[in-house]
């Protein structure tokens, strides 16, 4: 297994620039998660890596080689593909056979090799059967099988379980975790889905635009995200943000929002002062929002989204946005229509500064 | 005549008889209205069909009994089957099949790979490829006869390009120290320098075809597949005979088909480039040798026979590649 590591990648299509200067490094036996918006360049990155597009700039590096005059075939890492793309005219056991036959691997080898993998995704019984007798989730298992056969230094994975039904991406997404702690893999995997991202990588990359946004474990991206567009992609239901006027009132730092002012925690307070922002975004995750009564925020309950376990309270404020707030099951239960206050704890509380939508921290 | 008593009692088993409202009794069942209507709708290709195809086609296998006299105005004579055997016993028609078999073992194979050629080297992402596309294409926009004239002009013994060559009977007959022609069987399917000279006019004409054709099924085949080859180590000659090929299997073999009944018919060309079959009748291919029965030698009978033997040829031949050639193919997608 090797790192994978790309430097300062430039991809321009045409006058589209697909991704901008990209630096990340992916760190050998590491599962990284490439996240981010249809359109936003994690196909293109992974594609670059894996050989199938030249970058406009930038070099890109797997184990202790420079790539990018190296051909895909030549390049040692295998790609498990959105549409599997299995070879429809070969048997699964042909299938899982290809990369190994292409390099010329004597028979018998391959033969083990071949019984092994398949053994290993519980694919013994289908090795004589296509691809169109297959079903969504044993054509998923070949498509793997083939690019784990040859174990190459690196595995690229483009959206692998978003032809599966939701049922069996979460058994298939639990199955790649466990299989990739047994084969030590270094996996670059592309999705736009934030739960893969969260339950599956041991670090997660988030790419807008094909800027690379920011870079770090899940709980971190999720707990500090480092901009506006991390702050709302990441979480389910998204954070609510609301725009707002710092004011100073005694000493204290606060945001005039509509419906009410939001002090900020002290250090908080400063490090807007320091910067003398004026105008900044507020954050808070509907989980860190309380209803209840002494709050100086007003806002009107206008519908209840009841989960079974949860339940997702969405209120307006004074001026019509909306916010959400997550409650469990066994808090009493809201009158729509009526008037809240929303308390938020303040050491929860995300500031990000308006203009440059980056995060400012205490 | 049923009256509708006997309609209702058509009915069968689990169909209850509609009891109210009283439904409009109708002289015939629901399932033989719609028959009826299916023949009505038929018929028009039916009439079209009988006219022009069945009617004929018996009418010639009827014209085969009957030997035409050798001076016009006396009666035809009722032979049976002994013109059948006699035309196709002659050294006549089996000259003939076999060059219309050289024709179409030399056209096919040679305009269908040209067609895979020309098309994996037009299936590119790259600037102006669409112009080579046009030119590859082009030919399907010009007729036989324009071929025709353009290769005649080409191989012209006045004003050609080829002049030096000797054209008859054939380079290839002459006595060869390297090859050993000497096989009687071998001698005589090498085709002679006026076949080839129609057959390279008949690939030229057909290449704009067979390259859409192919075109078309390099495009069924999703890059994907491609990629996923070059990235599990594939070389380019590799992909393109273990992933291009197999996937094009269903278009090759419907080309060759097709090819081929094109190739057993093939005419226009070769009236235009060697009238009367050609120098020794070297071009005599069966479509041509049943025009001059019927044009030159005035002997429908015979031209009959024959006519039937290109259509059973055609069919055994067509028939031969579904049970041969099909097992080959790999419609999987």
């Amino acid at each position: 297994m090797g790192r994978v590591a790309v430097k300062g990648v430039t991809k321009r299509f045409a006058d589209v620039t697909a991704v901008d200067h990209f630096t990340l490094e992916v760190a050998d036996e590491e599962f990284l998660v490439l996240l981010g918006p249809s359109g936003c360049g994690k196909s293109t990155a992974l594609r670059m890596i894996a050989g199938l597009e030249e970058p406009t700039e930038g070099t890109i590096e797997i184990g202790d080689r420079t790539v990018n005059d190296i051909e895909a075939k030549d390049r040692d890492v295998a790609m498990v593909f959105q549409s599997y793309a299995l070879y429809p005219h070969m048997t699964v056991r042909r299938n899982v056979e290809f990369p190994l036959k292409s390099r010329k691997v004597p028979k018998p080898e391959r033969d083990r090799l071949v019984e092994e993998t398949t053994k290993m995704l519980g694919l013994e019984g289908l090795l004589e059967r296509k691809p169109a007798q297959l079903s969504g989730g044993q054509r998923q298992r070949v498509a793997l099988a083939r690019a784990i056969v040859r174990r190459p230094q690196a595995f690229l994975m483009d959206e692998p379980l978003s032809n599966l039904d939701a049922k069996l991406r979460v058994q298939t997404r639990a199955e790649l975790v466990e299989l990739r702690r047994r084969l030590g893999a270094t996996i670059v995997y592309v999705t736009h889905d934030q739960v893969e991202a969260m339950t599956m990588g041991d670090r997660i990359a988030i790419l807008d635009q094909g800027v690379l946004q920011q870079v770090g474990p899940p709980q971190d991206v999720y707990a500090r995200p480092a901009n506006l567009f991390v702050a709302r992609f990441i979480g389910n239901p998204p954070m609510n943000t609301v725009a707002g006027d710092v004011s100073r009132v005694d000493g204290t730092v606060g945001v005039q929002i509509p419906g009410g002012v939001i002090e900020l925690p002290g250090t908080l307070g400063s490090a807007v002062e320091r910067r003398g922002l004026e105008h900044v975004v507020l954050g808070v995750r509907p989980e860190d929002l309380i209803l209840g009564e002494g709050s100086p925020v007003r806002a009107t309950v206008s519908v209840i989204e009841s989960l079974g376990h949860e339940r997702h309270v969405i209120c307006r404020l004074e001026d019509g946005q909306l916010i959400i707030v997550r409650q469990a099951a066994n808090v009493p239960l809201p009158v729509e229509a009526s008037e809240v206050g929303l308390t938020v704890d303040a050491s929860r509380l995300h500031v990000f500064d308006a203009v440059s939508e980056q995060r400012v921290d205490a | 005549m049923s009256t509708p008593a006997d309609a209702a009692l058509d009915l069968r088993p689990g169909e209850a008889p509609a009891v109210t409202p009283a439904p409009r009794r109708r002289r015939f069942s629901r399932r033989a209205r719609e028959a009826g209507l299916g023949y009505l709708l038929l018929l028009p290709a039916f009439v079209i069909f009988g006219v022009f195809v069945f009617y004929p086609f018996l009418r010639n296998f009827y014209l085969g009994f009957f030997s035409t006299p050798p001076f016009p105005g006396q009666p035809k004579n009722y032979v049976g089957l002994d013109q059948y055997r006699d035309v196709l016993s002659s050294s006549d028609f089996l000259d003939s099949l076999k060059t219309t078999i050289t024709f179409a073992i030399i056209t096919v194979p040679v305009g269908i790979a040209l067609g895979i050629l020309l098309a994996v080297l037009a299936h590119q992402k790259l600037r102006g490829i669409g112009i080579y596309r046009t030119f590859f294409s082009s030919t399907v926009a010009t007729s036989i006869a324009v071929a025709a004239v353009i290769f005649g002009t080409l191989l012209s013994p006045q004003v050609g390009l080829l002049q030096g060559i000797q054209t008859e009977p054939s380079i290839l007959q002459n006595p060869d120290p390297i090859v050993d022609i000497s096989l009687p069987v071998i001698r005589s399917f090498i085709p002679s320098v006026s076949l080839v000279a129609v057959a390279v006019t008949t690939i030229w004409q057909n290449l704009g075809l067979s390259f859409i054709l192919m075109s078309a099924g390099l495009q069924a085949v999703p890059d994907e597949l491609q990629e996923a080859a070059e990235i599990d180590g594939a070389g380019p000659w590799s992909r393109f005979w273990r992933v291009t090929l197999p996937l094009l299997s269903p278009t090759i073999f419907f080309a060759f088909v097709v090819g081929s009944i094109f190739a057993f018919q093939a005419f226009g060309q070769i009236d235009l480039l060697t009238p009367r079959g050609g120098p020794l009748k070297t071009t005599n291919v069966l479509v041509y040798f049943i025009y001059d029965q019927l044009q030159f030698a005035k002997n429908d009978g015979k031209a009959a026979v024959l006519a039937l033997a290109l259509f059973g040829v055609t069919l055994l031949l067509t028939l031969v590649q579904f049970r041969f050639l099909e097992r080959r193919v790999s419609y999987e997608r």
